[in-house]
């Protein structure tokens, strides 16, 4: 269908449509990415001179880490994803975006929410809990934000013209349900005043994190790769059948993993996760053949571009689930608990996953919606090598050096704690330049969406500025349409 | 998958059951927990933190201290022990003989060369243990066998597992050991040491605050970030302040100036001396080392 859908007369008006909704979306989240990716390397930088940031406290690893953590998923993953999908179902849908002004303002709400978290968390007021450390405040207001997103993308994809629904619809629209039950469960029993009493503040905190960052972020970036992938590789979706077995399979059995091996609760929490990540391999594979099966040929020429990010963004989704659904295997929990490695699993999720797919989409569709070309389409092409080299030196040495570590640290008899560490901070190290490599890339997005949205002011300035100082002509010229903003 | 109702409906299902089974269920079966008995004492588990250790766990979330460092240790199986403490009026050469004698006991079969090679390396002098493993019948066959001929031993469980051998805990977390903690903080990463059991390890509050503004003057190499935040560098006055931190040279302010603890610093030490998982619980349990080993 949605090889189909470029045929339409109206796209541009489509595109229009989502233009200052996108605008507030991608611009933020550019912004919150090169934050997320700074306070991540000042955090590493802890492990390089641990007493840098000795008499600063908002700098040290605790509350950096948490803070670069939360912006990379709060700030920059879900707002970049809403903005893609209210692009895609208005694509999808044949129409322009409903109630386009609502997501204007749940964007800046969205934003404002994730600058007081993560102030909250650099000036100490962090809840303690991982994945919802930001206050109530921030907490509400993301909700809220959300919401009004929801409500948005929901009434464009009721609006369709055709009523059969695309698989990425399925995708993405389940992931409106799961953030907004999951983010509301977690805050309800976390952040309120009356927390439940023990570890069940834990296990509820597992469930969260895993229906996010595993669930949410599956759902998302799979229902974004699959609306792109056909499209840049010019033929439809292979198979609709087993796209739909992976789809349910994966909300079926994705939404039980995520209590660690290690846990201190009844045996029978970590034993059903385990259960359940096995069964997830399922998912996993469907999805690894459909992706395969559509791409094709195609699937390993890497250039540069949008295509080439998705297909990154898709490969590391496969890699990274698989190295996930690994973390509840009892035996090999048993070396990779507590260690870099899921540390890195997790970076690898949200930034070689998630980011890798956000970019490419980012980068295919502002043009679009700006109806003008990027303007440092290099930086575009440069940035998804530099994107794609950063992601895998920082997270190769992690996972690397965390199963050293791992494996020294199963070694009591033999080997010390301290040497235990030491073998995986040289991986550590290494890490580092991938951050740097990332932040980079991120810099570049950040210029490409900041000048463009520079030049739509300013062209939007100088239509105004026509229009007051046009003499008393004819009223229709005074009026500043929308088609002739590009300056 | 036809409408949009439809694919509504499958994923509230498919949320739906795993948020009844993952919070709800947990929320039933743990959310009204209350403190356990210790086993073979009258005590309960846990304890409320008193004043000082309480706002400590307040600092110890603000710096996000969890980042680094779990409270949470595992263990991968027990051991049955049984140790001789005691000869009584026999002598070590004779005692071994005895041993080896037992062997053709049905029970001890299975495992005669273990205990018996584990006799090998013993100088004589007790204690020494007998036998360590899984099977809970060598240990009561033992000790049956043993007590006529007036040796005295000791049998005991014991916990194993890397981080047990590390001493980081004498048993498993289990989840009775958060009940008070708000928030509950187990951690996920090992960049430092577990902390389930420091209060025990490092008993000394002044190490911990020296180990608090300057890591390294205490654990070589440590990664540790110095938190000189929670300190304060001030001038002597008409004498030391009585809580000034000892520093060796290399870490100690320029003269005339002295280090001493805020409050907060105060309290996250007091904190962390308050992290003594050393209950035996009926979950998890095990034997308290009172004897000399």
């Amino acid at each position: 269908m949605n090889t189909d859908e470029t045929k339409s007369f109206c796209t541009t008006g489509i595109d229009a449509s989502c233009r200052v909704p996108l605008l507030a979306l991608f611009g933020g989240a550019a912004l919150w990415l090169v934050l997320g990716l700074g306070l991540g390397l000042a955090a590493a930088m802890s492990f390089h001179a641990p007493d840098m940031f000795a008499g600063c406290a908002c700098l040290t690893y605790g509350h950096a880490q948490a803070a670069a953590n939360d912006l990379l998923l709060y700030g920059f993953a879900i707002p970049a994803t809403l903005g893609v999908m209210l692009w895609i179902f208005a694509r999808l849908s044949q129409a322009p975006l409903a109630l386009p002004i609502v997501p204007v303002v749940a964007a800046n709400i969205w934003h404002l929410g994730v600058l007081i978290g993560t102030a909250a968390i650099l000036m100490g007021d962090s809840s303690g809990y991982t994945w919802l450390e930001y206050p109530r405040v921030a907490a509400v207001l993301l909700f809220a934000a959300f919401m009004l997103i929801a409500v948005s993308a929901a009434a464009t994809m009721g609006f369709r013209r055709d009523r059969s629904l695309y698989p990425s619809h399925w995708f993405l629209f389940a992931a409106l349900l799961w953030f907004a039950w999951a983010y509301s469960t977690a805050n309800l029993f976390l952040i309120s005043g009356h927390p439940p009493r023990g570890v069940v503040q834990a296990i509820i905190g597992w469930w969260f994190a895993n229906n996010l960052v595993f669930v949410w972020l599956a759902l998302t970036g799979i229902g974004i790769a699959f609306y792109f992938l056909p499209k840049f590789a010019g033929k439809p979706l292979a198979s609709s059948g087993l796209t739909l077995f992976a789809f349910l399979t994966l909300i079926l059995f994705g939404a039980w993993c995520g209590i660690p091996r290690s846990a201190p609760a009844p045996a029978w929490l970590p034993a059903t996760s385990t259960f359940a990540a096995m069964l997830s391999l399922i998912p996993v594979l469907a999805i690894a053949m459909v992706s395969w099966k559509t791409v094709g040929s195609a699937g390993f020429s890497l250039g540069g571009g949008p295509f080439g990010f998705i297909k990154f963004g898709t490969l590391s989704f496969v890699l990274s689930a698989v190295l996930y659904i690994g973390e509840f295997c009892p035996r090999h929990s048993l070396v990779t608990d507590f260690t870099w490695y899921n540390f890195g699993v997790t970076q690898w999720q949200l930034l070689g996953f998630a980011g890798m797919i956000l970019c490419g989409a980012i980068y295919h569709i502002l043009p679009r919606v700006m109806e003008k070309e990027l303007p440092f389409p290099k930086f575009a092409k440069w940035s998804f090598f530099v994107f794609a080299i950063g992601a895998l030196v920082y997270v190769i040495p992690l996972l690397i050096g965390g199963t050293e570590q791992g494996l020294k640290l199963r070694d009591a008899k033999n080997v010390a704690f301290a040497d235990a560490g030491a073998a995986a901070l040289m991986f550590f190290r290494i890490s580092t330049t991938g951050q740097i490599l990332l932040l980079l890339g991120s810099l570049l997005l950040l210029l490409n969406i900041l000048v463009m949205t520079m030049q739509w002011k300013l062209g939007l300035l100088k239509t105004a500025i026509a229009a007051v100082k046009a003499p008393l002509e004819t009223s229709d010229a005074l009026r500043p349409d929308q088609g002739e903003v590009k300056s | 998958m036809k409408t949009g109702l439809s694919v509504f409906l499958v994923s509230f299902v498919a949320l739906g059951a795993s948020w009844l089974g993952l919070v709800y269920g947990p929320l039933k079966q743990l959310g009204g927990a209350k403190q356990t008995v210790i086993l073979q004492s009258s005590d309960n588990w846990p304890q409320q933190r008193t004043g000082e250790a309480t706002l400590g766990l307040q600092v110890y979330r603000a710096n996000g201290c969890a980042a680094c460092h779990t409270e949470q240790v595992r263990q991968t199986g027990v051991a049955n022990e049984i140790v001789l403490t005691s000869l009584g009026s026999n002598n070590a050469v004779d005692f071994k003989e005895f041993i080896k004698s037992l062997m053709i006991v049905p029970e001890l079969l299975n495992d005669s060369n273990t205990i018996v090679g584990n006799l090998d390396p013993w100088n004589g002098q007790p204690p020494v243990t007998l036998y360590s493993g899984q099977d809970s019948a060598v240990v009561a066959t033992l000790a049956d066998k043993l007590k006529p001929a007036g040796v005295k031993t000791e049998s005991r469980i014991v916990a194993t597992g890397a981080d047990i051998d590390r001493g980081w805990g004498l048993r498993q977390s289990v989840a009775a050991d958060y009940l008070y903690d708000q928030p509950v903080q187990l951690g996920s990463l090992r960049a430092g040491p577990d902390l389930t059991m420091i209060g025990l390890r490092e008993p000394d509050m002044n190490w911990q605050l020296q180990h608090l503004y300057a890591p390294r003057s205490l654990v070589k190499d440590s990664t540790m970030p110095a938190f000189r935040y929670l300190f304060e560098v001030r001038k002597i006055g008409d004498k030391p302040a009585p809580d000034a931190l000892v520093l060796p040279k290399e870490f100690a302010p320029t003269d005339g100036m002295e280090v001493t603890p805020t409050t907060e610093a105060r309290q996250l030490a007091a904190y962390l001396m308050s992290l003594k998982a050393n209950a035996p619980l009926y979950e998890a349990p095990f034997t308290p080392v009172t004897a000399a080993k």
